[in-house]
């Protein structure tokens, strides 16, 4: 059983002097602060913490280093916790997930009798015949599969991200890391030093004896945090290498995105464990896991131990577990290597027995370990021997924690003298140091990570660079074949996924002999430790199988992320910001129902959302036989100036623009390559040199991109600017409009003065104003666009001076009403994705004249032979019936030949209106269109011709206000 | 338990045949040279051997079979499309998915999960209505809904969206499945190899022989072939293998990213979808949420992921779904999506004699990997593009005779 040790050296990282209190599976306990819940567990002297995926076996704690999947928690707030890393906090509830009763007795702990059953890839093979039991079967796996539990009540903490930019970024606070950013720093360099454990130190927290880490680390650690140059950042995930030297560093208080010129990858070692029979259960430990328990938080694993070692740090760990009071029962060496270190030496002087050429046969125990067989490496049972003990440390090999190398384009090879992968190519600004790179000693980290360093800072500072210095140890620190094969299996692989030396061979043998398809078929490293403890032994074992070097095997690409990171922290502070036009204020002060147009809020109408149909038919009523105004400012507001402006929007636009009289406003249509319809708004020329036009509500961005980039593209002098957020826009608009307008405004507003389709400048109410005839709801109007500032004060101006006129505002609602009366297409909605200008009708703003410009080719070719029609259609004044919503479909002899794309009740002409996309060549000549409504009903439209209202336009072009009577 | 499983118990997995047999060298000549080992191009394989008696046919994969887009994809299965040429196409793929793992012996995990296409905006609400008309006049089931409908569907959904444009309805479309994706190309390619067909995994192919305006070879890394007829079906390599034969595509590669997270115990049973969040996710019977987004908005010939995809999808990922805050992503990747203007494939004959092209597969590639796979099967067997596929024709975008199938096929893959 587990203990705490009374001195675990000065590295420690509890506070002895303090406890807190905490509970699992309903227990209470105590622990130190600092301590995480794994080691608070197990000094509590609960081995067992959770059970496997697959085969619900127990398993306890095994790295200690944020890979313990089989050792996940969670409480009310939390789940799929890792012990192995998380602080205890006072008063945590944990239980343990993917059990059913508690950790220790759960009740699915069966499915291990089965696990003969469920060989690899087995649900591949059953649970599809019947088809009709399938959906059964998936459901009880389903339930089976997953670990924690998810709470639909939890809410998201959205926090700020932060950025941080630096010379050099050094992941990773060992000894390499450390030494690699003070070398960095002592050059002039900003660096920033980064590590995921709450203190630097790395591995001299607690795998070096006490001595040499006492010597080294506190004399680094103090030079680091004395540097200024040298910003420390622990409890740190680096989280991986994205494209331009981006590193998002995950902390307690959310990401970090950090881009520095230089990155020291200082990542270390994961360690590699043995497979044999039980090799899972609690009480088995990684060596690293076994030290970090002990040095970190004081806890010795177990009572007494049997340890197997295949180098100098596994004799180590024995040291030190003898040294904290466990009983080493033997130490077994799969290897020579570390046969001859100080630690092997000292547990020989000790009387540890020590067991050369030896390896690990199996685990005894049912629930925690019991004991171990050691044998002859080559040997079988009958040359084993079984050592009573409660806990099994190994140590056999080591794989680079090179994931960020690998993301920056790094490439790994595998060392045959060092039994291991090292790194063997690497971008100039992203370096491995130290361990990750096979230096083993601390004096070959400390040279390589100067090395290292050295190389970058010459990289940085265009400096000669010095040459890559080899610092790799020139032993073994890893077994090249840590496996024992068991008649009865049970050895692992995976613990994330339970996966058997058995799965894997069989996953090769059924032609799945490619790491890529054996990680797919197998699922080996596809857990939530992505594969950090079992992507090695599966590399060795298909290697075995297929016969091949450790080369010629492969491995599968690391991705992102190097550990889990919270959605929460990577969504970071919610952003959406919403747009208010510069007169909100007043259209709620009016009543206005808002609605949301993009990142807009517009008014649909005015007055009670109740009566909506009436407040939109009287909004309607008021503009075509009064005044109305609406607030426009969402429209695109874009100036063009320069020599080439008129280029460029010739080459833009579909229409002539350059010869555009200065003063006269155009129809502007955009079309893309194919010819297809995406924006469409009024250009007006200001001067030879100066266009102003708009361009659609939800388009104005793009508009304003697709000119700039063409303004690049075609190499022309002009410039384009999009003042849509700083200009504000109305449009007074029906037959009264001119008179209202007058009494604010000084300049003439005849139709000779200022006609249809022109565009003027004018001051109102002492700001610089436009004015431009324009015609969209089909009445004389006026739209003023004007500087946001100055547009409450016109509105307001306005509405005094249309008061005696009977002046309402008026929505979008009643604004798209009055355009489909007046036949006016919106872009969007009357097109779809194909929709050509032939195809709506509008020929006469296409000049194929025009040498060029965008989308010609396309429109040349398709003259004469648009395949739709846009069609106006009505139903008879009085109608009843369901009435067609946009989007139900026009059918002709049972097949499809369009769809509704508009329709409204026209308050004008008191009977429902639309625009409906038809095909062309079938349905042109018929009188009647049969559309079908809600309910798969089928009603009979009246097609006519549009526009359905004043059809010969005179409204717009009022000459004064007579016509109107 | 299955009696297979008891069988397999007992008698163990010694005598498990293998899925693909092993390597082997070229062959000289091969009816069909199949360049693609995804799983169209398995799927092609198998139904020329089975429907079509065609087996001396060999599939060259440069990487490992299904390693591409097929093993990249978020294994969604739907046909609520827009256009008539599109929805009949892809329900022809989905009743051959409903069956297929009968009749490949393989269990793909085929899930009917049903499938929702949140509306924010009355736009979007409009084209759902418009979906729903044209998918249910040929067949398919697909309705607008309401949201509380969608609330009732979907545990734990903000229907406000935490302030952004709030779910108004959505396209219900019952059918809507996940599928295991890589099982699909495994399944096809075993099919297909005990029908004789040869898979050659590893092999990348370097150039394509004409002689008299036809397709008679191709060159590998591994040697040269002489074929009767060869069939690209390599995703985001289209540009590449096309150029081979000086054939000009309207293709263009973006990167589609997409990611999981730790699995977790099954909690959300449907497929959603939001166009204007930019987010799908299902949960696999890992119990993983896998989700994904639009395609990277700049052309890149590459597989590489990025931060701000998801940073980006988490951000709407909270918004719709706020409890999933505290869930981990655990692993993003990247797939190479080739992509047409009108966001239909590019399939069947090509001007070159012989040459026969699947391709412009976009975002929509996995859920038809089976009519895929058929209908180049006939097209390749007769030489003339199998009926369902002529909308899909190569020669489409000179006549501009094209699919627009935009409005349904971004987004929601």
């Amino acid at each position: 059983m587990p203990f705490r040790c009374s001195d675990a050296g000065s590295r420690e990282w509890i506070d002895r002097s303090r406890r807190i209190e905490f509970s699992f599976e309903g227990r209470r306990y105590s622990a130190h602060p600092g301590d995480t819940i794994t080691s608070a567990l197990l000094a509590n002297g609960v081995v067992v913490l959770g059970r496997s995926f697959k085969y619900h076996r127990p398993r306890g704690a095994f790295s200690l280093a944020n890979h313990d999947i089989n050792a996940l928690f969670s409480t009310a707030e939390d789940t799929n916790i890792r012990g192995d890393v998380t602080p205890v906090e006072d008063g945590m509830a944990l239980e343990a997930v993917n059990v059913r009763g508690t950790a220790a007795r759960d009740k699915d702990r069966y499915l291990d009798w089965f696990g003969r059953f469920m060989p690899v890839g087995f649900y591949y093979k059953a649970f599809h015949r019947p088809k009709a039991l399938f959906p059964w079967f998936e459901k009880a796996i389903r339930q089976r599969a997953g670990l924690g539990t998810v709470d639909t009540y939890w809410r998201p903490r959205r926090r700020p991200k932060r950025y941080a930019h630096c010379d050099v970024l050094v992941i990773g606070a060992g000894p390499s890391g450390m030494t690699a950013a003070l070398e960095a720093a002592e050059a002039g360099l900003e660096v920033l030093l980064v590590d995921e454990n709450p203190h630097i130190g790395g591995s001299l927290d607690y795998q070096w004896p006490l001595d040499t880490a006492e010597a080294a680390c506190p004399s680094l650690a103090e030079r680091v945090a004395a540097h200024s140059g040298i910003t420390v950042q622990t409890k740190a995930l680096a989280v991986a290498y994205y494209a331009g030297q981006w590193v998002p560093v995950a902390t307690d208080e959310g990401i970090i995105k950090v881009c520095a010129r230089g990155i020291v990858v200082a990542t270390g070692l994961l360690e590699q464990p043995p497979i044999c029979r039980n090799n899972d259960r609690p009480g088995v430990l990684l060596a690293s896991g076994a030290q970090r328990l002990l040095r970190r938080f004081g806890v010795a694993p177990c009572q007494r131990a049997v340890v197997l070692t295949a180098n100098a740090e596994g004799y180590q760990a024995a040291l030190d577990l003898q040294y904290a009071g466990v009983e080493v029962a033997a130490v077994a060496a799969l290897t020579e290597a570390g046969a001859d270190s100080e630690a092997a030496a000292a547990l020989t002087e000790a009387g540890v027995p020590r067991l050369a050429h030896h390896a690990l046969y199996q685990v005894h125990g049912d629930n925690t370990v019991t004991g171990a067989r050691l044998g002859p490496i080559d040997g079988s049972d009958a040359d084993a021997q079984d050592y009573d003990c409660d806990g099994v440390i190994v140590s056999t090999g080591w794989a680079p924690a090179a994931h960020l190398l690998h993301e920056a384009g790094g490439k790994v090879r595998y060392d045959t003298e060092l039994a291991m992968h090292v790194p063997s190519s690497w971008p100039a600004s992203v370096v491995p140091a130290g361990r990750v790179n096979g230096a083993f000693t601390l004096a070959q980290q400390t040279a390589d990570a100067v090395n290292a360093a050295r190389r970058l800072v010459a990289a940085l500072t265009g400096a000669t660079v010095p040459a890559v210095e080899d610092w790799r140890d020139h032993q073994p620190h890893s077994a090249e074949w840590p496996i024992v094969r068991h008649s009865r299996a049970r050895e692992f692989v995976d613990l994330d996924e339970d996966l058997q030396l058995k799965d894997l061979e069989q996953a090769a043998r059924e032609g799945f002999d490619n790491i890529e398809l054996m990680k797919r078929f197998s699922t080996v490293g596809m857990g939530p430790s992505q594969g950090k403890h079992s992507n090695i032994n599966a590399i060795r074992i298909l290697a075995a199988s297929n016969g091949q070097g450790m080369d010629a095997t492969g491995s599968t690409t690391a991705r992102p992320m190097y550990h889990p990171v919270r959605m929460e922290d990577l969504a970071g502070r919610r952003f959406r910001p919403q747009r208010y036009t510069p007169i909100h204020d007043r259209h709620v002060a009016l009543s206005g129902c808002l609605f949301e147009a993009g990142p807009w809020l517009r008014v649909g109408h005015y007055g009670d959302e109740a009566s909506a149909d009436d407040c939109v038919a009287a909004e309607v009523n008021t503009v075509r036989n009064g005044v109305g105004l609406i607030d426009v400012s969402t429209l695109g507001k874009i100036e063009v100036v320069g020599p080439d402006a008129a280029r460029l929007l010739e080459g833009t636009y579909t229409a002539r623009m350059a010869n555009a009289k200065v003063g006269a406003t155009r129809y502007a249509l955009m079309v893309d390559d194919t010819g297809v319809i995406i924006d469409d708004g009024v250009v007006g020329r200001l001067a030879e040199d100066h266009y102003y036009l708009t361009a659609g509500s939800g388009h104005a961005a793009a508009t304003a991109r697709t000119l700039k980039r063409h303004a690049v593209e075609w190499g022309l002098d002009a410039h384009v600017v999009d003042r849509t957020g700083q200009l504000g826009a109305l449009n007074l608009a029906g037959p009264l409009s001119r008179s209202v307008l007058a009494r604010v405004s000084d300049m003439p507003l005849d139709e000779a003065s200022f006609p249809y389709l022109n565009i003027r400048e004018t001051r109102l109410c002492g700001y610089p104003v436009r004015l431009l005839r324009a015609g969209f709801v089909g009445e004389l109007a006026f739209e003023i666009h004007m500087p946001a500032a100055g547009m409450g004060a016109v509105w307001d101006a306005l509405m005094r001076a249309g008061a005696d006129a009977g002046i309402a505002p008026f929505g979008v609602d009643a604004q798209r009403i009055l355009r489909l009366e007046k036949g006016h297409i919106i872009v969007g909605q009357d097109t779809d994705g194909l929709t050509t200008p032939f195809d709506a009708g509008m020929s006469w703003a296409v000049h194929l004249k025009k040498p060029f410009f965008k989308g010609r080719g396309a429109l040349a070719h398709l003259k004469g032979k648009s395949p739709k029609r846009l069609v106006a259609f009505a139903l008879p004044t009085g109608y009843e019936g369901p009435l067609p919503r946009e989007c139900h479909l026009a059918i002709r002899d049972g097949d499809i030949v369009g769809r509704v794309t508009s329709i409204a009740r026209s308050p004008t002409l008191g009977r429902p209106i639309g625009l409906a996309m038809i095909e062309r060549g079938l349905v042109e000549d018929d009188a009647l269109l049969t559309l079908r409504v809600d309910n798969g009903q089928y009603i009979t439209a009246e097609r006519v011709r549009a526009p359905f209202y004043d059809p010969d336009g005179e409204r717009q072009r009022v000459a004064s206000e007579e016509v109107n009577s | 338990m299955p009696l297979r499983l008891i069988k397999l118990g007992l008698k163990g997995t010694k005598d498990e045949p293998r899925f693909f047999p092993p390597s082997k060298e070229l062959e000289s000549h091969y009816d069909v040279v199949i360049i693609g080992g995804g799983g169209h191009g398995l799927a092609c394989a198998y139904y020329l051997a089975r429907d079509h008696g065609i087996r001396n046919v060999a599939v060259l994969e440069q990487g490992y079979l299904g390693g591409g887009n097929t093993g990249r994809n978020t294994t969604i299965v739907r046909s609520n499309y827009l256009t008539p040429e599109g929805v009949k196409f892809y329900d022809a793929s989905l009743r051959l998915f409903q069956d297929l793992s009968t009749d490949l012996d393989i269990n793909l995990f085929y899930s009917t999960r049903g499938h929702f296409t949140l509306a924010h905006s009355d736009d979007a609400m409009r084209t759902m209505r418009w979906r729903a008309e044209v998918n249910k006049h040929y067949g398919v089931d697909s309705a607008v809904v309401d949201r509380q409908a969608v609330a009732d569907a979907v545990p734990g959904i903000d229907l406000e969206c935490g302030g952004s444009p709030s779910v108004m309805g959505a396209l219900y479309h019952a059918p809507g499945a996940v599928a295991r994706h890589d099982a699909v190309a495994w399944g096809y390619g075993r099919a297909a190899a005990q029908r004789g067909v040869e898979l050659h995994q590893k092999t990348r192919v370097t150039g394509i022989q004409q002689q008299g305006g036809r397709v008679v070879g191709v060159d590998t890394d591994r040697g040269s072939i002489s074929c009767g007829a060869v069939v690209s079906m390599v995703a985001g390599s289209t540009p590449r293998i096309a150029d081979m034969v000086g054939l000009p595509t309207p293709i263009e590669v973006f990167p589609l990213q997409a990611c999981v997270t730790e699995p977790v115990k099954p909690f959300l049973n449907t497929i959603v979808v939001s166009g204007s969040l930019h987010v799908y996710v299902s949960q696999s019977s890992r119990g993983e949420l896998v989700m994904g987004s639009a395609v990277d908005p700049m052309v890149l010939h590459s597989t590489r992921s990025t931060f701000e995809f998801v940073e980006g999808l988490a951000d709407h990922m909270v918004d719709l779904l706020p409890f999933t805050a505290r869930m981990r992503v655990n692993r993003q990747w990247a797939g190479m999506s080739d992509m047409t203007p009108d966001f239909a494939p590019i399939m069947g004959t090509t001007p070159l004699d012989g040459f026969y092209l699947d391709a412009g597969w976009g975002t929509w590639g996995f859920k038809a990997t089976p009519i895929s796979g058929k209908t180049m099967a006939a097209t390749v067997a007769n030489g003339v593009n199998d009926e369902l596929i002529e909308p899909f024709r190569y020669s489409r975008f000179a006549d501009f005779q094209m699919v627009a199938e935009k409005g349904a096929a971004s987004v929601g893959h």
